[in-house]
């Protein structure tokens, strides 16, 4: 037992000596929480719009100056059909609005007017929400002067969200964030800093020391689970205190599950380290293998429910995905362990499963 | 010359020597061009719809029968009150829930007015809005019809005004997020592989000793640096090609602009990343460090590339730090050029920008490469 301590303070002194990998350990999660939290959202504000008025009447100026009051849109004028595709082309304009000839004439006698709105939908998303906000303004408009006209038979609807009145952003991001974060770098550092004495060689000269080998990787993980609960609350407090993020249900239970999750990507680490050799294999596979499945397959930005069946599938076996449905559901619904604990036992299931593949596979013998 | 190309061969070798490397290279970052396409769409489909039902005639069901008929929601329960409804919710179970109140057919012939009430779990702001859009157009609907069988011609008199709004979606005219995403994901995996692979590869000398022996050989600095950017600058143009024969053949995504132009602006992008590789490479010890720092601008240039979520509605501050983000320039010009089939004019700011970026970058990799210790 002596012995195993001296070696858990060998790795602590490891990685305290290398001030620089320490700094980026704990500034580059309090960094990209604030960058991320601050500057992604789905919502669009300031998006260039053109305008081509054939009608250029008093209807039409009123609604463009509605449009251009409006926080969305930056708008500009054009003239004719021919300089639509010159400003998609130079990719700044997202969207053009095209009134019809005689629109207010058309809309005093017919009772109702056209307007195009031609999106450039090499960005499907930004195209769909121009679209929404545009038509929401003309309804605002038309609500306005159809006041004192009454639709007779109209069935209302009265919508309530749930968990996030305001529909923030922040709410869906800070969690994925902080997947993200605690993913790789609770992998990656274990699977490096094994595959790292691998390398060097002082493998083996562990390996004929009197220190068992399970007690080697055991050793090797203890400072990084501490680090990484240490960056674990870092972010928590962050999504409290600078994004107000709720924490409905019990900091017990949150705090019990981010460390299921750190131990699931440390017991991964741990597996990618026996299977490679060297650091820059150990590198690309946590790295490259798991940035962008953990980012697109966690349900963080994308929702999982409306990918094709099979990836739908897929994205089970991505620890982060369960992570993402914890933490919401503590943070923000309030719900106890009841409610999440088919999710606790798969991520518990998967951290049984890494470590034991790992010890399957982990060879204590020289080569 | 004869020198460099004695660095670039042992590159080479020591690439093609570790097998357990190269479909690490080569196969993942194409592997998950085809199957991360498919993850990344915004659309909002399979919603999880319940409702409650506490009026019963058959005029809430047809209003029911509506959302069954929907593509976008799937109808998975039928709650006898409210509270269980929100305890599904709560379980993660149903996202919508329906309630129709009592009276809702009763209501609407007598008093000509009646209200739904529709909870939506808005955890996900941006799905939450669009589910209450669908809602919202799915009452419309029955609504007209309800109007039309109900409505007397005195009641029609007074009708409101319209604005007819058509919608049309230029480049991109059904809306496939593949076409917008797989010439991002390809940027991705292009800058992530070079950028990697050069990040670790000068400090993976240093960690094992072997960068001394090259320092004290008559190898001069410019030959070493080019020797050893060269076969990763090759690479990130063989994984290009394959990436983009994979788009067209697999994900018929258009190719409308010039390829030329396309593999002119790469190459020099690439040497962009590069840069930025060996500039991290000359500033750390290890390769964990290495790593580090390389995962961490990566992190950052995917997440305000612009790919997953637009620029635009950035905070002006984020939008700056944009600006010296080399990824955010390759996806606008790989949309630009594929998408739209812009020409070398309008991609010449872009070009310029990352031009300059790879003169400075590899400059002051360069200058801060130091022979001696």
């Amino acid at each position: 037992m002596k012995r195993f301590i001296g070696f858990i303070k060998k790795e602590f002194y490891h990685i305290f000596r290398d001030r620089r990998s320490l700094f980026i350990l704990f500034g580059m999660p309090i960094v990209q929480i604030l960058l991320f939290g601050f500057a992604i959202t789905n919502e669009i504000n300031n998006v260039d719009i053109a305008i081509l008025d054939h009608s250029k009447d008093a209807t039409t100026k009123e609604i463009i100056n509605k449009i251009a009051a409006s926080n969305y849109f930056s708008v500009q004028l054009i003239k004719n059909e021919a300089a639509i595709e010159k400003a998609f082309q130079k990719g700044k304009v997202k969207a053009v609005i095209n009134f019809e000839k005689d629109f207010s004439e058309k809309l005093t006698k017919e009772n109702k007017a056209t307007v195009q709105i031609i999106t450039d939908a090499t960005e499907p998303n930004t195209a769909n929400t121009i679209v929404g906000y545009t038509n929401a303004i003309f309804q605002n408009y038309l609500h306005e002067i159809n006041k004192g006209k009454i639709v007779p038979y109209a069935i209302g609807v009265e919508s309530h969200m749930v968990y996030n009145q305001e529909l923030k952003g922040v709410f869906m991001f800070v969690p994925g964030v902080m997947t993200i974060i605690l993913m790789l770098v609770s992998a990656m550092m274990t699977s490096i800093s094994i595959t790292r004495e691998k390398e060097l060689g002082t493998m083996e000269i562990l390996l004929v020391s009197p220190i068992k080998p399970f007690q080697v990787i055991i050793g090797k993980v203890v400072p990084y689970i501490f680090l990484s609960m240490i960056n674990a609350t870092i972010i928590i407090l962050l999504s409290i205190f600078v994004f107000k993020m709720p924490v409905q249900g019990s900091f017990f239970l949150l705090g019990f599950e981010s460390v299921l999750f750190i131990l699931s990507a440390l017991a991964l680490g741990i597996l990618i380290s026996t299977i490679s050799t060297t650091q820059q294999t150990a590198m690309m596979v946590s790295m490259m293998g798991l940035m962008l499945p953990t980012i697109l397959l966690s349900g963080f930005i994308f929702p999982i429910s409306s990918m094709p069946l099979p990836l739908q599938i897929i994205s089970n076996i991505v620890p982060a995905k369960w992570f993402v449905i914890i933490i919401k559901g503590v943070m923000l619904k309030g719900v106890g362990i009841s409610f999440i604990w088919k999710e606790t036992l798969i991520l518990l299931g998967m951290t049984l499963f890494f470590i034991g593949v790992s010890i399957k596979k982990y060879k204590i013998r020289l080569e | 010359m004869k020198t460099i190309g004695f660095i670039i061969q042992k590159e080479f070798k020591q690439i093609f020597r570790n097998k357990g490397m190269l479909p690490l290279i080569f196969i993942m970052p194409l592997i998950q061009l085809l199957i991360l396409s498919n993850a990344a769409t915004f659309e909002v489909k399979n919603i999880k719809f319940s409702y409650v039902d506490n009026d019963k005639t058959s005029f809430s069901r047809e209003l029911i029968e509506k959302f069954e008929a929907s593509e976008y929601f799937n109808v998975v329960a039928n709650f006898p009150s409210e509270k269980q409804a929100i305890f599904a919710m709560q379980k993660g179970d149903v996202d919508v829930v329906l309630e129709i109140p009592t009276y809702f057919e009763r209501d609407i012939l007598k008093d000509k007015k009646t209200t739904l009430s529709v909870s939506i779990n808005a955890i996900d702001g941006a799905a939450a809005g669009v589910e209450n859009v669908y809602i919202n157009q799915i009452v419309m609907g029955f609504n007209k019809n309800a109007i039309a069988e109900l409505a007397q011609p005195a009641d029609l008199k007074n009708m409101p005004t319209s604005v007819i709004a058509i919608s049309s979606f230029w480049f991109n005219e059904t809306l496939n997020y593949k076409t917008f995403m797989v010439p991002g994901i390809l940027v991705l995996l292009v800058t992530m592989v070079t950028l990697f692979l050069s990040g670790m590869n000068i400090v993976r000398e240093k960690e094992i000793g072997t960068l001394e022996q090259i320092n004290v050989t008559p190898i001069k600095k410019y030959q070493f640096i080019i020797g050893k950017l060269l076969p990763f600058w090759l690479l990130g143009l063989v994984l290009l090609t394959v990436g983009l024969i994979i788009a067209k053949l697999l994900f018929d995504i258009p190719i409308l602009g010039s390829l030329v132009l396309l593999y002119f602006y790469t190459s020099i992008y690439i040497f962009d990343v590069l840069g930025i590789g060996l500039f991290i490479s000359n500033f750390t010890e290890t390769q964990q460090q290495a790593m580090f720092i390389a995962w961490f601008f990566m992190v950052i240039f995917i997440l305000l590339s612009g790919l997953f979520t637009p620029i635009e509605s950035m905070p002006p501050w984020a939008q700056t730090i944009t600006d010296f983000n080399p990824i955010k320039y390759f996806v606008e010009v790989m949309r630009m050029v594929m998408l739209k089939g812009a020409g070398l004019m309008d991609v010449l700011p872009q070009l310029l920008k990352i031009f300059a970026y790879a003169i400075f970058i590899n400059g002051l990799a360069v200058w801060s490469y130091k022979k001696t210790n």
